[in-house]
């Protein structure tokens, strides 16, 4: 592929050409999006029965060859961490930032989800303006005995257990810490869920 | 007559002092033994018991081994004609000032007389593997235990490499304690499987039950701390950590009795749900006595301050989350709160701490041996400002978070550390930059000479960085070296790292626990079977060549006690090559080898006192033995295991 741009009849045909990469990826080979500083060098060689080892372990269905790169996460057991100490990093925002709780938000009948950053907002009132602001929609008056009245939609989210909790229930530090993601519930699900069980 | 009695003794000694190295006890300074209220370690009470109980008499006699178990200790007393025999009672008072395990051991070989003695002083006995012997054996061989340390599972099954109804279920063992040893203290246990039942029935079985330690355990629920807390009139330590229980809320913490009051240490750590913070509160206010309070995360800032204020004579100390924002009044308070706490020497917790809040503990610091910063995902500048308020500082855990960065500021602010435990903070994260490589443990070891724990989580590293710490840190004990992407050769030479190993086993001379990783050869192997000669643990995971890797480790390691090994090119062989040692091992983990049924039919059939157990997966090969775990036991087969293990026998 020729690097610089070639401009034909004052056409800049590369400009405008469709690809799959990013703007200005196509200029070196090889370089992504994401800098990639750990590659793995290939294997040697020397390294070479480790390799047919490596196959021959693969073949009998382990997920683990030696030489080969797999997905760490696809590895039993591997890299050796305790499950308490995986559950306490999973905790924190997977996405890698080291600033912002970012979870996804979902309302129930929108085509697409959106994004939003938990550690922005201060307290529950704040974070309900902004889903309803951004969903357009109105939640409703929020009690403890019985949920939020007077809306069709309900806002709930997933905690690091996996349930579907009524958002406001628990104390707003201890949501951010637990909560995975957020949703819109609407209709007839959402009563259920309003219902001081 | 009685001076007759100890010129005899003496003369006796003096004979034993010739003919045994156990001589030498008697008149060695074993001051540091005499004193019961001093606690041995528990790392350092391992092996010891279990040699005891599985072979009193090893030098003496090869098959009676057994039968020389079954005799129970008798008493004996003074009869005339026994006039050079020195009285069980007082062998007794003297052997009961005897701690450690090793001496006990020792003494129990002299003879039958010393045996007994030893037998009925003996308080504390540790069971390293829960199947080598059965409690039916463990009460006849020690009449009068008041404490229990028993341990459970492989390790691997931390890994999820073990089915969950594997076994190892206390329930049968409390059930013999109950008649036995009515007035058991104490019972820790290890990877153990542990039901609300269980729990409840030792509440309400042992009248005189102080303390319980559950590590990694399973199968109980709030409910059953809740039968503690209820039934458990003098209990001074529960201490649950890491365990995989259901969590049904915190009203366990408030079946304490209102005039409860002699807790000593308080581990809830990693139970999710909250505890009422004001039972908290109270429970801590009446325990005068409390020394140990680990709170989970659901406690927050305000709550803490208010029972460090309430317990300033802690000596160790787990916050719970200490991410939440604080007003400045708050932060003083917090600061000052801390400042009370004059003895604190381990601080553990501090989940998500910012900051901001983490300079709230600096008061606290001064004598911090222990810092454990695990749970919160540090920058390097954050844990540089934090290390120079921690001048005493031992022990070091963190995540990789802190960067090659922080590690040199652990260089050079942590002169006496001599443990550091680096957790990656990001485990599967393969795009991540790396966070800790080998020039941050290469600056570690500059700074701190007295360096003799690592455990260390990377992903990258060099033959070149290992040498160089072992040469400025030659006194290594625990060496566990993690390169996170399996077969991972040294990434500027792109060799294999069997010359970092080598370097560690040939300059370590008091290496006791290696853990290997990265692209390795038989060569590693090589080396340690020639050099690791203190080594007692070996953890190997996609490394070797061949057979002889394993045979030279079988061959060369004489104290092996414990190796796991996974998804290594070792078969049948290999695991034939350690015939000889695996009675004298507490046991062999092997998953994903090359070692097949026949192989194990083999081992079973050639070494009778050994348990060969074969874990199947589903869909697996038939001749293929997956998961292998061998282990040395008088108790023979076990008879609670689940249909996917079975017990290999010759047939």
């Amino acid at each position: 592929m020729e690097g610089g741009v070639a401009y034909e009849n004052g056409l800049n045909f590369k400009a405008t050409e469709l690809t799959l990469g990013l703007p200005g990826s196509g200029e070196t080979e090889g370089q992504g999006g994401v800098r990639n500083n750990n590659k793995r060098p290939m294997p040697t060689p020397e390294t070479n029965e480790e390799e047919s080892q490596a196959h021959k372990a693969a073949d009998r269905g382990s997920t683990a060859p030696a030489a080969k790169m797999l997905c760490r996460a696809q590895i039993v057991g591997w890299p050796p961490i305790r499950s308490y100490r995986k559950n306490s990093l999973q905790a924190k925002n997977s996405e890698g930032e080291a600033s912002g709780m970012y979870v996804k938000v979902s309302m129930d009948g929108a085509p697409y989800l959106r994004k939003i950053d938990l550690k922005v907002y201060r307290d529950y009132p704040e974070l309900l303006k902004a889903l309803e602001a951004m969903f357009k929609f109105a939640a409703g008056v929020y009690s403890e005995r019985e949920g939020y009245k007077g809306s069709e939609y309900v806002p709930t989210y997933e905690d690091k257990d996996g349930d579907w909790m009524l958002v406001g229930d628990v104390p707003w530090d201890m949501f951010m810490s637990s909560c995975k993601r957020l949703r819109i519930m609407k209709g007839s699900e959402a009563r259920g869920l309003g219902c001081g069980v | 007559h009685l001076f007759i009695h100890s010129i005899s003794i003496f003369q006796a000694v003096l004979i034993i002092l010739h003919l045994s190295p156990f001589g030498s006890l008697l008149f060695s300074p074993f001051s540091s033994h005499l004193s019961s209220s001093s606690p041995i370690p528990h790392r350092e009470r391992e092996s010891f018991d279990s040699e005891s109980l599985l072979s009193p008499f090893p030098q003496i006699s090869s098959s009676g081994g057994i039968s020389a178990m079954d005799r129970s200790p008798k008493r004996r007393s003074i009869s005339p004609d026994d006039a050079t025999r020195f009285p069980d009672e007082v062998l007794e008072r003297v052997l009961a000032l005897l701690d450690s395990p090793k001496d006990r051991s020792a003494v129990s070989l002299v003879c039958r007389d010393w045996y007994s003695a030893e037998s009925w002083s003996r308080r504390h006995v540790f069971i390293g593997n829960c199947y080598s012997v059965s409690p039916e054996i463990v009460a006849r061989r020690f009449p009068r235990i008041r404490s229990v340390t028993l341990k459970g599972k492989p390790r691997f099954s931390d890994f999820n490499l073990v089915p969950d109804n594997w076994g190892a279920d206390v329930h049968s063992w409390l059930l013999v304690f109950a008649s036995e040893y009515p007035f058991l203290e104490e019972l820790r246990l290890k990877r153990m499987r542990v039901t609300d039942e269980s729990l409840e029935f030792l509440a309400l079985n042992f009248p005189n039950f102080r303390a319980l330690s559950l590590l990694s355990c399973d199968g109980f629920s709030t409910g059953g701390l809740a039968s503690v807390a209820t039934h458990c009139k003098n209990l001074t330590e529960l201490d649950i950590q890491e365990n995989g229980i259901d969590d049904f809320g915190g009203e366990w913490l408030s079946c304490f009795p209102d005039n409860f009051n002699t807790l000593e240490v308080l581990n809830f750590s990693h139970l999710n749900t909250d505890v009422n913070p004001d039972v908290l509160e109270r429970l801590v206010s009446r325990c005068r006595s409390l020394k140990v309070l680990k709170v989970n995360r659901s406690i927050s800032l305000d709550c803490l301050q208010r029972l460090l204020v309430s317990a300033p004579q802690l000596t160790e100390l787990g916050a719970g989350s200490f991410s939440q924002e604080l007003t400045p009044r708050q932060h003083a308070d917090l600061e000052h709160a801390f400042g009370l706490c004059k003895n604190l020497s381990v601080l553990t917790g501090l989940w998500e701490a910012t900051a901001m809040n983490l300079s709230a503990v600096y008061p606290a610091c001064s004598r911090l041996s222990f810092l454990n910063l695990s749970y919160t995902a540090l920058q390097s500048q954050e844990l540089a400002s934090l290390l120079p308020h921690c001048p005493c500082l031992r022990r070091l855990w963190v995540l990789d978070s802190v960067g090659d960065k922080g590690l040199e500021a652990v260089g050079a602010n942590c002169p006496s550390l001599e443990e550091i435990r680096v957790f990656p903070a990001d485990p599967f994260d393969e795009d991540m930059i790396n966070a800790v490589t080998e020039s941050g443990i290469v600056a570690v070891s500059q700074g701190c000479p007295k360096l003799h724990y690592i455990l260390y989580f990377c992903r990258q590293m060099t033959n070149a960085a290992v040498a160089t710490v072992v040469r400025n840190c030659p006194d290594f004990t625990h060496f566990r070296l993690c390169i996170m992407n399996p077969g991972q050769p040294d990434h500027t030479t792109n060799q294999p790292m069997d010359e970092a190993f080598g370097s560690v086993v040939k300059t370590c001379k008091k290496l006791q626990r290696l853990s290997v990783s990265g692209l390795l050869t038989d060569l590693t192997f090589k080396y340690i079977g020639k050099y690791a000669k203190n080594m007692e643990t070996l953890s190997v995971a996609f490394a070797g060549s061949s057979d002889l890797g394993m045979q030279y480790v079988m061959e060369g390691c004489s104290k092996l006690r414990k190796l796991e090994i996974r998804d290594c090119p070792f078969g049948n062989a290999a695991l034939l090559s350690g015939l000889e040692k695996y009675e004298s091992m507490r046991s062999l983990w092997m998953s994903a080898c090359n070692v097949t049924m026949n192989g194990c039919r083999v081992l079973a059939r050639e070494m009778p006192r050994l348990n060969v157990e074969v874990m199947k997966e589903e869909g697996s090969d038939d001749c293929k033995a997956d998961k292998v775990y061998v282990y040395r036991t008088v108790a023979g087969p076990r008879r609670d295991a689940p249909p996917s293990v079975l017990t290999v026998s010759s047939l």
